[in-house]
């Protein structure tokens, strides 16, 4: 395990994340949990137009959880559903910065696995 | 005598790797023990030289096998002071010999409305065979519960749920966060006062410190060998032979009969009647092996030593800022096994482990297989853990204090007690 994964970067939106909150009647959210961590994190997405106008994450968990919830509800602003639903494991890792290796993998993946559940149960 | 811990690391090849080019400090045995070269060797010499099945062929290497196998059972039995083999079944790990009592004595002696009386500080294979029995017979399940600060059962609760009369008291020895020791020799005397039978965890004990069974009166007793040196698929239940003789098998088939015929079958003698199938021949003689390497260091040795590394890590860590330290206080390390759990701030534990690992420190981090005492007793959603062996260190010790630091650094816990 490299100190690359607990980055500055990381380590700042562990600490003052981005997107923190609620949607109130968000058109898509899912609640994703990982046993491992017992991380526990709410996806919520304002969808207008067929684009991501709105993210907003809340739970707790690690600083890999937390920290990529963050990146990501900023990366997905903007986004169509189908960009969306291409997102992966590389996805993850660019924002990262690094491979955070196969544990901690399902702490970094947890919030885009909910944000991919989220679309699935959104029917419009 | 103290134990030489130099002498004793160089028997542990793992001790020499390099985690990005620094030492590995194993600070996990609670988890899983490492093992010495004699036990590895064991393993390499039956498949080497003597590989054959047991209780089978008239060839020499099988009747090697099969009484190596059979000698690895006395060592076993005369560690923990059995009566004798009969007694002494072997099993793949703590968790299958408590699945054993819960799928065969439990089975014929627990009915509807019965209790069983667990722990709050239970690991979770002391807990979810008997979630599952329960249902299975409608029986109940009752906890006694941990006292005010948290580490140790509570005696009210103790008399309380002893006095209801479980017909079975299932209970840890010492517990795999806490390091709390429970005094079993004084549950079984009043689980038996109350008519119960007891079966005690032995996972966290037999490894670390002198058990006597008899002593204790132990009616069933589970252990790992993974955990005391020995390899992994290996484990151990005890029970007294009068429980065993009208205990039924729990799988059939080959080495567990002695005759078979289209309708019906003789089951074999003790200890054999609960080994059906090829056993794990090697496992159970190198298990016998690491009870060797236990004997010749002895077990009140390894016992003083992991109290003098806990003394150590107790002192070290209370004057370590935004460190909470959880279980028995140091002044009660004679109720404390080598077991050291503790938070820094909010810190998730698997931060703090995944930076230990960056400085080559293995710690566990996690709930521990103990979900209802780290999440509904201690409300907490992970610890991290350091658990101390023969080979383990004050050095050891340092090394994860420094990790701390780093932790703390990483997350800028010491700017902000600066700033405010």
């Amino acid at each position: 395990m490299s100190m690359e994964l607990y980055a500055e970067e990381i380590v700042a939106h562990y600490e003052h994340p981005h997107n923190k909150g609620v949607i109130a009647n968000a058109s898509a959210s899912h609640h994703g949990y990982n046993p491992l961590c017992g991380d526990d994190i709410t996806i919520y997405l304002e969808i207008e137009d067929g684009k991501v106008a709105d993210a907003k994450f809340d739970g707790v968990g690690c600083a890999i959880s937390i920290g990529t919830a963050s990146m990501l509800t900023d990366h997905l602003k903007g986004k169509t559903l189908a960009e969306i639903n291409k997102m992966g494991i590389p996805t993850i890792t660019d924002l990262l910065g690094i491979d955070p290796g196969p544990v901690r993998l399902k702490c970094a993946t947890l919030s885009l696995k909910a944000a991919q559940s989220a679309l699935k149960g959104y029917r419009k | 005598m103290s134990l030489d811990v130099e002498k004793i690391r160089k028997d542990f090849p793992i001790l020499k790797i390099k985690i990005d080019g620094k030492p590995l400090i194993y600070l996990d045995s609670a988890a899983t023990s490492q093992k010495p070269k004699k036990v590895i060797n064991a393993i390499s010499k039956y498949y080497k030289t003597y590989n054959a099945n047991i209780h089978r062929g008239v060839y020499q290497i099988a009747e090697k096998a099969t009484f190596e196998y059979e000698k690895s059972k006395k060592k076993v039995a005369s560690f923990i002071n059995a009566d004798s083999i009969e007694e002494i079944v072997y099993t793949r790990n703590t968790t299958e010999s408590i699945n054993l009592v819960a799928r065969t004595w439990a089975e014929q002696n627990i009915g509807k409305g019965d209790r069983i009386l667990i722990t709050e500080m239970e690991h979770h294979s002391n807990i979810v065979p008997w979630i599952d029995l329960v249902k299975r017979k409608g029986a109940i399940l009752d906890y006694i519960k941990l006292n005010q600060n948290h580490d140790e059962l509570d005696g009210n609760s103790v008399k309380e749920q002893m006095e209801k009369r479980p017909k079975l008291v299932a209970i840890t020895h010492a517990s795999n966060v806490l390091g709390t020791i429970v005094d079993v020799k004084s549950m079984a005397k009043t689980a038996h006062e109350n008519g119960a039978r007891i079966l005690i965890d032995g996972a966290q004990s037999v490894p670390h410190m002198p058990v006597d069974v008899r002593e204790i009166d132990a009616d069933f007793y589970a252990f790992s060998g993974h955990k005391m040196l020995g390899p992994t698929g290996i484990g151990v239940l005890y029970a007294k032979k009068e429980l065993l003789d009208y205990m039924p098998p729990m799988f059939g088939g080959g080495d567990m009969i002695k005759t078979v015929e289209r309708f019906s079958y003789t089951p074999n003698d003790l200890p054999w009647k609960f080994e059906a199938g090829t056993a794990n021949i090697e496992g159970g003689i190198a298990l016998g092996v690491a009870v060797d390497y236990l004997k010749k260091i002895g077990m009140k040795n390894v016992r003083d030593h992991e109290k003098r590394l806990t003394n150590y890590a107790l002192e070290k860590l209370s004057s370590v800022k935004h460190v909470k330290v959880y279980g028995l206080p140091v002044n009660r390390l004679d109720e404390r096994g080598g077991v050291v759990a503790f938070s820094i701030d909010d810190i998730h534990p698997h931060d703090v482990a995944s930076i230990f690992d960056t400085e080559g420190v293995a710690i566990r981090a996690g709930h521990h297989c103990a979900m209802p005492l780290v999440v509904e007793v201690l409300k907490q959603p992970a610890l991290s853990r350091m658990s101390f062996y023969i080979y383990n260190n004050e050095e050891d010790v340092d090394k994860a204090i420094a990790a701390i630091e780093k932790v703390k650094n990483t997350f800028k816990i010491n700017k902000t007690e600066v700033l405010a």
